[in-house]
């Protein structure tokens, strides 16, 4: 029994001190407040001096297909394209989608999901799009 | 001799029983002696007055008849937010997407670990804690052509699975409430340089 006594006096203790640092929200984490969405969408985009949005698409696929990546959905109406590769015991998804920019550009915007947490770090895009730069034989550009 | 053998027995029976409750108590308390019902409730798939109300809340109508401009603009929206597009259908103006997400709160899992000392020193046996580990956040998006008003409805759903440390699903459940769903149309808005009007 004294055991148990110490046990829950080591209940009271760790709750105490855990409620008091706080925790994220699932609201928060619902819409990813915690992250700088900012930040994070100058590193998941690049322009392309082009207007052929499926040729882009189709490039889009062969390069994920040659980083490894397995596709889950894709669609040229929406201009978005799915894919998953497994790394060791947990996988990467991503995500691709590509609209117009103007009269002369298109927009493609690259995110990635890694151990239950949006991948953010800009050098993972930056690979991407130079895989994809050289498939399209086209310079990535980034925009502010 | 055989008497003291007895009261030894009822004294072990009685420690045995006072454990067992405490440990019962503990795994209501937890909330893991919850009951689930195996037939479909009459009230189930039924309209009720708060459908509309949560239609209205989860609904907003943008000024603008190209409904391909709003999906491209809930696109950006959604990887905005963390989400990638598992499923998507520009005819029927449906966009499916997810995320994954810890679900670690660490008082549970201070909790769990507690629970688990206590029930292993109680029953004897080794007892793995048990908690929430990640989430699979789901989201739907539709749109509708609103022809009369020229516009474009667009209404969105969350729901989410949450999964132990022992790789089973522990909670499923709908997510939203009025102010998410207020910040969700003003990303749309500012993303469609459009305003969002209510129904």
């Amino acid at each position: 029994m004294r055991a148990i006594g110490m046990s829950v006096r080591l209940v009271l203790i760790i709750g105490a001190a855990v409620v008091s640092t706080g925790c994220i929200s699932t609201e928060a984490r619902l819409l990813d407040a915690d992250t700088s969405q900012v930040q994070l969408r100058s590193m998941q985009v690049r322009a392309f001096d082009t207007t052929d949005r499926e040729r882009m698409l189709r490039t889009v696929v062969a390069t994920l297909q040659d980083l490894g990546f397995v596709l889950d959905a894709g669609e040229v109406g929406l201009g978005t394209v799915s894919g998953t590769r497994y790394i060791d015991t947990s996988q990467m998804r991503i995500t691709v989608s590509v609209w117009p920019r103007g009269e002369s550009q298109l927009l493609v915007r690259a995110s990635c999901e890694l151990r239950r947490k949006p991948v953010e770090d800009p050098a993972t895009y930056q690979r991407f799009f130079t895989a994809l730069s050289k498939a399209v034989f086209l310079d990535a550009h980034e925009i502010e | 001799m055989i008497l003291e053998g007895a009261r030894a027995s009822t004294e072990r029976r009685d420690k045995y029983r006072s454990q067992l409750v405490i440990l019962w108590v503990v795994l209501c308390l937890f909330g893991l002696g919850g009951c689930t019902a195996t037939t479909v409730q009459p009230e189930d798939m039924r309209l009720t007055p708060e459908t509309t109300a949560k239609r209205q809340s989860q609904m907003r109508i943008f000024d603008t008849g190209n409904e391909a401009e709003v999906l491209v603009a809930v696109v950006a929206v959604l990887q905005d937010i963390g989400f990638l597009i598992d499923e998507s259908e520009t005819q029927l103006g449906v966009i499916v997407g997810s995320k994954e997400r810890s679900a670690i709160q660490p008082a549970e899992v201070a909790a769990s670990y507690t629970l688990a000392i206590v029930a292993t020193l109680l029953t004897g046996e080794a007892v793995d804690p048990v908690y929430a580990e990640r989430q699979t956040m789901r989201v739907s998006v539709v749109t509708t052509p609103v022809e009369e008003k020229n516009g474009t409805a667009v209404r969105v759903n969350f729901q989410r699975l949450v999964f132990t440390n022992k790789g089973n699903i522990s909670r499923k459940e709908v997510l939203g409430s009025d102010e998410i769903y207020q910040e969700f149309f003003a990303k749309l808005s500012k993303s469609l340089f459009l305003e969002a009007h209510s129904q």
